[in-house]
């Protein structure tokens, strides 16, 4: 029993981990708290349902088409409104991003309807020592994982990337370096909606989706993001799984009910004693 | 307190403003006296918010989690048997002691730590009010008994109700902005380093103004759940209003005595129309009014200056001067 919770709890975990990769890196690079991240997940599951069920395509076709279009997305918001107040207090940011999220979601709801939607994927189920796991929630956290993995290397090895993560760590050198910061800027936004794409569409496959969930996704983008630090890729990882591992297992103690709270408890318990993320250092990759 | 001209006739002002309020309250209608309910409700939150979020500095996303505490203890004292009046009291008290428990701990957070803070105290309280079946009812809400009386009756009970903790607040408001208290806050919000340099006791203060804000948060909560008779855990902690409010202070202006005031009449009457006019697109539309405030307005409508306004106009009907590259200070 205990085995298959921790096993829905890994699985979910990497998904939880695509989820807040995006978010986390736009907070520690663009000093941004994001509300619009968790409609960019919506977004991406809705396209991701459109592009398979009204036109007909195939999954592997519309994935990584509805990433690219999250990608544009980003890339135009923080080009064309972002980069204005990027700079400004928290307060103004946060605020702007919340306003968006409004704008998106209600665009969501008016677009799609409320009625939840789910693409029927059935690729059976593999047993092992007694656990039951459905085939595609490994693909959709295979998935998932090797894209975070993936976005872990491209910010390690390519320019691009380095060129974030000095941005990152300090905004005005990377400048007199010759990095064009509002470019990168807008760079790191678009990576964050790529991945949140890519957890949509994920999501798309495991659960019914609704306009309503993009604060679920936001929350746990939160919690994840707090407890692995900021921009930190396996941060992301290590919180994503560490809270679909407590959640699985706080499901079994006190009932499901109580788990998205276990979550938030256990990040106000960090913020407070660790406000720097458990996996502690800050700036570096 | 330095009580200086300006500040009495700031007073009088704010006096005459209230005062005319009680007297409309004899006219209106029940509809009118619903949004002015709401209008005096919104400006307490506001006025607690800038406490905080305005003269401290504090960007503080916590309004509403005082609010949702104050109209449960409310609600919960009431179905107890106890009356009105000490129900309202139970409010602000449950509130002070939640912003003291929850700022003890919160208040060493700073930036985007303490913002994040605050929004998780929201959906904590919204999680556990949802669970918490045998106190708070869970997801079914509490039912709250209704005041006696013909609604015309009630409707003015309630807005004066209201309408004496937003006058409440707003004295709060004055006094703290010109006492040796707002001063400290205000040297928290510049450098908090600095404060603590020239001798105040900076952590004092912040846990004083956070108790403060919560104590009046949770009042206007306590009040609203009489009204309304019935709170569920959805429409007590709404992570929406908690976001709102800060928007409001600033379309008014932040740390000013009438910011709140003004930024709440703007907003309830913008919301009222967006409401009546485009149902199924209001919070869209709420999305655009928030992005518009902080593009065209970040100081407030107040903070617009009229003249460079004017100057700006006169140069628009001049023909256009030669096209040049313009560096825009994005980053």
């Amino acid at each position: 029993m205990l085995g298959q919770y921790i096993t829905n709890g890994v699985l979910i975990g990497g998904l939880y981990a695509c989820i807040a990769v995006g978010f986390s890196l736009v907070w520690g690079v663009l000093n941004v708290i994001n509300m619009l991240h968790g409609s960019m997940v919506v977004l991406g599951a809705y396209f991701c349902l459109y592009g398979v069920q009204q036109l007909g395509l195939p999954l592997y076709l519309v994935a990584p088409a509805v990433c690219g279009l999250l990608f544009l997305f980003g890339y135009a918001v923080q080009r064309g409104l972002l980069n204005r107040v990027v700079t400004q207090p928290i307060l103004i940011t946060l605020t702007l991003t919340f306003g968006l999220d409004l704008i998106v979601n209600n665009l969501i709801l008016q677009g799609f309807s409320a009625t939840p939607r789910s693409l029927v994927t059935n690729y059976g189920m593999l047993e092992f020592l007694g656990v039951r796991v459905p085939v595609v929630r490994i693909g959709g956290m295979l998935v998932a994982g090797v894209l975070t993995l993936l976005l872990y290397w491209l910010l390690r090895h390519s320019k691009i990337g380095r060129a974030i993560i000095a941005v990152r760590m300090d905004r005005h050198a990377a400048a007199l370096m010759g990095i064009r910061i509002p470019q990168i800027y807008a760079l790191t936004f678009g990576i964050g909606a790529f991945m949140a794409g890519a957890a949509g569409c994920a999501t798309a496959l495991i659960y019914p989706v609704t306009p309503m969930m993009s604060g679920v996704f936001l929350g746990k983008a939160f919690v994840i993001c707090v407890l692995g630090g900021l921009g930190s890729v396996p941060g992301a990882i290590i919180g994503g799984l560490a809270l679909g591992i407590v959640e699985g297992i706080g499901t079994l103690a006190l009932g499901q009910q109580w788990a998205t709270s276990v979550g938030f408890m256990m990040m106000m318990a960090v913020i407070v004693l660790f406000p720097t993320g458990l996996a502690g250092k800050k700036g570096y990759e | 307190m330095i009580f200086d001209r300006a500040t009495a006739f700031k007073l009088v002002i704010g006096l005459l403003i209230f005062g005319g309020g009680a007297a409309f309250s004899l006219i209106l209608d029940n509809y009118y006296l619903q949004v002015l309910t709401t209008l005096a409700m919104l400006c307490v939150l506001c006025w607690a918010w800038n406490l905080v979020g305005g003269y401290m500095g504090y960007p503080s996303l916590g309004t509403v989690t005082f609010f949702g505490i104050g109209a449960y203890a409310d609600g919960i004292a009431q179905v107890q048997g106890f009356p009105i009046y000490a129900a309202w009291l139970a409010a602000g008290c449950a509130g002070a002691v939640v912003a003291l428990l929850l700022g003890l701990p919160l208040l060493r957070l700073k930036g985007h730590y303490f913002a994040i803070g605050t929004i998780a105290t929201v959906e904590v309280l919204r999680e556990i009010s949802n669970n918490w079946e045998t106190l708070t009812g869970g997801a079914v809400g509490i039912n709250i008994p209704i005041q006696p009386g013909s609604p015309d009756f009630v409707g003015r009970f309630f807005f004066l109700a209201m309408l004496g903790l937003a006058l409440a607040s707003f004295l709060v408001t004055i006094v703290v902005d010109r006492t040796r208290f707002g001063f400290g806050l205000r040297c928290i919000r510049q450098n908090e380093q600095a404060a603590s340099m020239v001798g105040i006791d900076v952590f004092k203060y912040k846990v004083s103004a956070f108790v403060l804000s919560g104590v009046l948060c949770s009042a206007a909560g306590g009040i609203y759940a009489s009204m309304v008779a019935f709170i569920e855990p959805k429409d007590a902690f709404n992570l929406i209003t908690t976001i709102e409010i800060p928007v409001m202070v600033m379309l008014g202006g932040m740390g000013t005595i009438f910011g709140p005031l003004i930024g709440g009449v703007f907003y309830v009457v913008l919301k009222e129309f967006v409401w009546a006019y485009f149902i199924n697109w209001h919070s869209g539309i709420l999305g655009l009014i928030i992005v518009a405030v902080i593009y065209f307005l970040p100081s407030g409508v107040f903070g617009i200056s009229w003249t460079s306004a004017l100057k700006w106009l006169k140069l628009r009907r001049r023909p256009a001067p030669p096209a040049r590259d313009i560096v825009t200070p994005a980053a």
